[in-house]
Formats: C-alpha cells, structure tokens, sequence
C-alpha cells in the first residue's frame, strides 16, 4: 500500500508531536496511509517533482485528534446525528479518530452491532471510529456481555455508555472477567440512587433556582468504589468525564498506590461551571453536571499534574425538542467534536499547559489508553494529521456545525486556534475555505 | 493391556491393605503411600469387575447406606453396584424421601441412621463441610461422595487410576484442569491428589471462574486455553452448570464454549498423546466438543466411569473389610 501510495509533502509548518516532545519547523511527507519522513531539514532543498506541496506557512500540524467518548446515534436515532455527520463533524474538528459508546438503539452488545458500525464507518469513509462493547447486555447493568467475542469483532473497551454499572458484584466479575482477556472497561461514575431526580449540582444555586440537585459525592462514591473493586481483581479501568474534586483526589491517590486507572475530563468541566445553568439553560444539561468553580480549579489541577490523563469531547447530540423542555425534563449532554480542539488549546492560551501538554491530552493519551495506532507524528505511523492556526481569534458558531445537533452552551464563545485541514489516513477530509 | 499387568500387580499385593483412617472424607492429608495402596487395590477390583462372575462375598453382612443430599445418578449407581459386588446391603436414600423434606436436622437424620447399625454411610451434601460435620457423630465408616465445593475423593481416586492405567505413572505429569474450578469439588480433589502424587498442575479458566488463592494450593493460573494446555499430558474438563452461564460468571455458552471450550484446535496445543477427562455429566458444545469427547483414541471418559466402581470397591474394602477389620481388631 504505501509502496505505490501517493506522496504528499507538508512543508513550511511546526511540527507537534506530544508522544516525542518535538515543536518545532519542519515538514512532514506522507505517502499513502502512512507518514514516510518527517523533520527540520525535510526538503530544506525543496520537494522533488511528482510530491503534492501542501505549504502550511508556519502553523501547527499535530496528529489527528482521538476522541475517546463520542454518541454517533446511528443506529436508531438517525434523526439526531448519523455515522456521516459526525465524521463530518469530527474532520471539521480536527478528529480523525473517535469512539462510539454503545448505547445505540439496538445496544451494541452482539457482534452483529460491532460489525454494522464498522460497516457503516467505512461507508462513510472519513475518519476511524472503534466501537465499544456494552459492558453488560442490553447496558442493564446486571449479566455480562460477551465481552471476549465483542472483542474479537473489533470492540475496543467495554462501558455502559452514559449508564453506570451498579452492582458491585457484577461489576467486580466484569473486571475479573474483562482480566481474562487484558480488556478495558470503563465507567460512567455516577451513583444512580444519589443521583436520582436530581437535574443540576447541589449546592447553592440549585436552591435559588428550585432544582433537585446531583451531590458531587454521587460521583465520588463510585469513583472510590470501583479503585477498591480495581484494587481487589486487578485488571484495567478507565473512568470517563471527571467533574469532581474529591474524585481527582481519590484517582491520584490510586495513581500513586500504583493501580493501573486512567480517567478523563471533557471541555464542559474545565471551561465552564454550575452558573452556566444560570437562567434554566438546557444546554449546559450535562450528565455529570457542571460543578461549582472550587470542582472545576480542581479539573485544571488534575489536567496539570497528570492526574487526568485524557480530554474527550463526550459528544452528545439532542435534536431541539430533547432539549426545549423545562430543565428537569430536558436531555444531558452537548455536542464537542467541533469545540474539542478550541477549548482544549484554551488551556494553552490560559496559561494552564504547555502547548504539548494540551494536545496530548486529545492525541497520544487517549491512544493509550485505548491501545490505538494513533496520536503520533512518527515515521510508519498512519497519516492522521491536523494543520490549525494556533493564534486565530474567532467565535464559536453553533450554526456552522456540521452535525446535525447544535446543542452546545459554548455558542458565541471567543476561542483562539482553529482547524485549518485534517487529513485521516494520507487523504484530505476537510479544508477550510477562505 | 489391564488383564496382564493385573495379574502380576496381584501377585505383589500385599495380604492386608493398611488404611490409617477411619473414613474417607477427603484426598487432603492423605499421604502418597495410603493413595498408592488404593489404587493398587482398585486394579485388582478393575479385573473382578470384567469377569462373568463379578460379585465376591467379602463384605458379606456389612450394610452401606447411600445418603444423597444432592441429586446423583452415576455416583450413587457406582457406590451401589461397588456395594453389590463385595457383597454387602446396600441401601439408597435420596433426599426426595428423606426426612430432612420434613424438617429433620443433617444431624438427627445420621443419629437415627446411626442406630440402625449401618457399617458405612457414603454421603453427599450440598453443603461444604457436612459430610464431616456428620462423621463426627456416628460410628460407622463414612465415605464423602462430594460436599459442596470442597472435595470428592473418591472421583479424584478414579480420575488418578484412568491416569495411571493409561500413563503407567502420575508422577512428572503435566495436568490442565480446565474450567469452573471455582464451584468444583473435582477439581479440589484432583489437585490436592495430582500434587501429592508429584504431578504439576495448572488451571485454566475465565478469571470469575478462579478461586481467589487457588495457586496457594500448588497450581499455576492461566486465562487462555492454547497457553495453557501448552504440553499438557492430561487434560481435565469440568462440567459448567446451566445456572453460571448466562451472565453471572460468564456471559453465554456461545463465548464460553468458543474460547474455553475443548476442541480439536485447542487440544492440538497439548502433548499428541493427551489424555481428555471429563468427571461427567458432560455438557456437550459448551466445555467440550463431541468430536474430542468422543474420540476413543484421547478420550478417557467412559474408562473413567469403569474406574469408578473399582475405585468405591476398594474404599468400601479398605474401611470396612476383612483387611480392615483385623487392623481394628489389632489396635
């Protein structure tokens, strides 16, 4: 393949590369699938005849972003984002590489589902997308799937979506099970039965708005749960969408006692807290929901100690009706694989990481996390690129998403940075006009 | 290849057969020497058991009671017909008759079996534990035909004699025990009998399907069948109960049988010589294949039941027989 694949040079940019520590000029050449060459003195005589020049006049161009917590809605809820507008999405968002959690109508827990995705993923044919298992049938969160055989068809983890797996003993056997086979799990931490009814974090503002509030303990609880039940069976455990300050404490504890945990954060919880809500703004509906200012420093710390490993965008699409509802009946979540890149480089701009830092977080951790071929600019690696303008002042502009939900509280928001092109596996998917 | 080496094996018996234990309850402390001697006893009863005339009278007005708490078919049959061969009465009761479906304690039921003078009551219980628990309150022999998860020593003897017959030793052996270890008493029995006679053993399971410690019983833990049946001289299949397999410890029969399942692909990572053993009743597309189940050639599994009766023989003769009798009288 790579043999007879076509060249392309990408000349006159900064390279970044997380996973080597490498920010500098350079250029990088592709050829087919794969990246051929890359560094400072690449075609410092200029490119040979025959090599497609892509000048990036000196902005940056880092690996594909990998989004490790995505809601494609296919199949089942067509109406609110397919596998093809999400790719859409994704390449406008400098992702070329996401996961879809299971819980589509029907789950995908039988390895007829994991085929379908895959299928239908490569029709689309923009970026990867790796399915997860449902951890449990029909994500109820009592008998295991099969978890061995979801693995074998292509399931890269095992999670019951946005539905936490309770039962402590089911849960145990699944990572004693999931041990058998050196498989992920991952866990949506958030106690159902502390959670319950309520529609916005405790605390304050939820009694001035009259709102049944989500304690923060409801994730701490099952966070610290689960690090004893990890710490019992042994295994691999990831936890998704951190919001808390008890709980990055509690995971950097298990860190330093050396369990082998990752967890991740997604933009909502370090850009944005509970006065988001402010007016009954459904938009800013998540699940967990925004926390108080103290729980999101506490995000930035974990993000800056390495606590939290990873940023996902947790893509969540609700058509307009899901979300047009008082707010204790309105859907959680918001759409992000547009705004995961901005809001990430935020981070940047702020102050808060280094550069490298920022984008590892949505490039080479979350590869490995999930074991993937992907989030690194190396020789041989596959040719999964973003060029962006790191400085380029802007707005966030729901109406230019290309999903087809535009649920996002980030509306309007003044972001720095923008995706300039992505390419997913040597080929161009998106370029931005003008 | 049994008759031959029979007869010469019971020219070097020894006249009595020392068996310094008032019952059998279970393989752990038995020593090498006292597990030997049975199987030594047990082939001369393999050569009874293959002639016209397979009854001898050397239990002769000894009566067995077979107590079974839990259902049985093939054990209760081969303890029976073991009793018959000897010579002794034997009585079955399972629990659908028994009086514990009417309240009675475990205790109060061997009490008033205890007075009608049994000389051995062979019991299982589906409770870890019991089956010793009632050995302590009556004076005859009793034999543990299976006690919850703990021990069945009597399948372990039978399993070490299909073993021996056909490997002409167990020591050195490499034995994979393949399975729900977790919930088995066979495979308790087989290890604490397989170690103490000097073969190495490794289990291979699902990890739900593992006892916590169980490589604290001399075994080494594997997840993967190809890895671990890797130059296995014997390999061991448990039976997985229908009430394990849809989600609890494993997520179906399909994904079970696919990657722990026996078959002829798995199996070909053993020695070519391998011996298959499956203690029964076999459940066939879930741990094994009927292409290997019944392959006569690998499969040892109706030998094993042959063994069975021999095995019991030699129990019942060795706790209540002449050899043993004059043994009490003595001491």
């Amino acid at each position: 393949m790579t043999a007879s694949g076509k060249r392309t040079a990408y000349v006159n940019a900064r390279l970044l590369d997380p996973a080597s520590g490498r920010d500098g000029p350079g250029a990088l050449l592709t050829e087919g699938t794969q990246i051929l060459d890359l560094g400072p003195d690449l075609f410092a005589d200029g490119v040979p005849e025959g090599i497609e020049q892509v000048d990036c006049n000196g902005h940056c161009l880092a690996p594909g972003l990998v989004d490790g917590r995505v809601q494609l809605r296919e199949p089942g809820g067509e109406h609110e984002e397919t596998i093809a507008t999400a790719g859409l999405a994704a390449a406008a968002g400098g992702v070329t590489t996401m996961l879809c959690l299971p819980n589509t109508q029907p789950v995908i827990d039988g390895v007829a589902l994991v085929e379908l995705v895959k299928r239908r993923a490569q029709e689309a044919n923009l970026v990867n997308i790796h399915p997860y298992g449902a951890l449990t049938k029909g994500l109820a969160g009592e008998q295991i799937a099969e978890m061995g055989l979801l693995a074998e068809a292509g399931a890269i983890a095992f999670t019951d979506g946005t539905a936490t797996v309770c039962n402590p003993m089911t849960f145990r056997r699944a990572l004693n099970y999931a041990r058998s086979f050196d498989l992920l799990l991952v866990q949506h931490p958030e106690d159902p039965d502390l959670a319950k009814d309520g529609a916005m974090n405790e605390g304050e503002l939820a009694t001035r708005l009259g709102l049944p509030g989500i304690p923060t303990v409801a994730e701490t609880i099952l966070v610290e749960r689960d690090l004893a039940l990890l710490a019992s069976t042994g295994g691999r455990l990831h936890i998704a969408h951190l919001s808390t300050k008890d709980a990055v404490a509690a995971i950097r504890q298990a860190k330093a006692r050396g369990l082998a945990v990752t967890c991740e954060t997604a933009p909502p919880y370090f850009a944005l807290n509970e006065t988001a809500v402010g007016d009954y703004r459904t938009f800013a509906k998540l699940s967990p929901p925004l926390r108080s200012e103290e729980d999101r420093l506490a995000i930035l710390e974990g993000l800056r100690d390495g606590t939290i490993d990873a940023i996902a965008s947790d893509h969540a699409p609700h058509d307009q009706d899901s979300k047009r509802l008082p707010f204790v009946q309105a859907e959680n979540g918001i759409v992000g694989l547009e705004t995961l890149l901005p809001l990430t480089l935020e981070l940047f701009h702020n102050g808060t990481l280094p550069l490298l830092r920022a984008l590892e977080t949505v490039t080479c951790a979350p590869a490995r996390i999930f074991r993937l071929n992907a989030g690194t600019l190396a020789k041989g690696e596959p040719a999964d690129l973003v060029l962006f303008d790191l400085k380029k002042p802007g707005k966030i502009d729901v109406e230019k998403f290309r999903s087809k939900s535009k649920n996002s509280p980030f509306d309007g928001r003044p972001v720095q940075g923008r995706v300039l092109q992505t390419v997913a596996a040597g080929r161009t998917i998106f370029a931005r006009k003008n | 290849m049994a008759t031959a080496y029979s007869a010469a094996l019971m020219a070097k018996l020894p006249a009595k057969i020392p068996f310094p234990h008032p019952h059998l309850l279970g393989i752990e402390g038995l020593l090498a020497d006292d597990i030997s001697r049975l199987l030594d006893l047990s082939e001369s009863y393999v050569e009874q058991n293959r002639q016209a005339n397979k009854k001898r009278s050397l239990l002769q007005g000894r009566t067995v009671i077979n107590l079974f708490f839990e259902n049985s078919t093939r054990t209760r049959t081969s303890f029976e017909l073991a009793c018959k061969r000897l010579g002794a009465d034997a009585i079955n009761m399972s629990v659908a008759t028994s009086a514990i479906k009417k309240g009675e304690t475990l205790l109060d039921t061997a009490m008033t079996l205890n007075a009608m003078h049994p000389d051995v009551l062979v019991v299982r219980h589906p409770h870890s534990g019991a089956v010793k628990l009632l050995s302590e309150k009556v004076t005859c022999a009793v034999i543990n035909a299976g006690d919850g998860s703990h021990e069945h020593p009597t399948q372990a003897l039978l399993d070490a004699l299909t073993i021996r017959r056909r490997k002409k030793r167990l020591q050195g052996l490499r034995v994979a025990i393949c399975g729900d270890v977790l919930h088995s008493r066979v495979a308790r029995s087989n290890i604490h009998l397989l170690n103490t006679m000097g073969a190495s053993v490794r289990v291979v399971a699902p990890e739900t399907l593992l006892p916590i410690g169980i490589e604290r019983m001399g075994v080494e833990r594997f997840h993967n069948m190809a890895q671990g049946l890797e130059g296995c001289d014997i390999v061991m299949m448990l039976r997985l109960q229908h009430e394990r397999m849809n989600g609890s410890f494993i997520p179906s029969s399909k994904e079970y049988f696919h990657f722990f399942g026996l078959d002829a692909a798995k199996l070909a990572n053993a020695k070519p010589d391998a011996l298959i053993l499956h203690p029964g009743p076999m459940n066939r597309g879930v741990e094994i294949d009927s292409e290997v189940a019944d392959d006569i050639g690998r499969s040892a599994i109706h030998e094993q039941v042959e063994m069975g009766v021999a095995v019991r023989m030699a129990c019942l003769d060795v706790l209540v027989g002449p050899t043993a009798s004059d043994r009490k009288a003595a001491s």
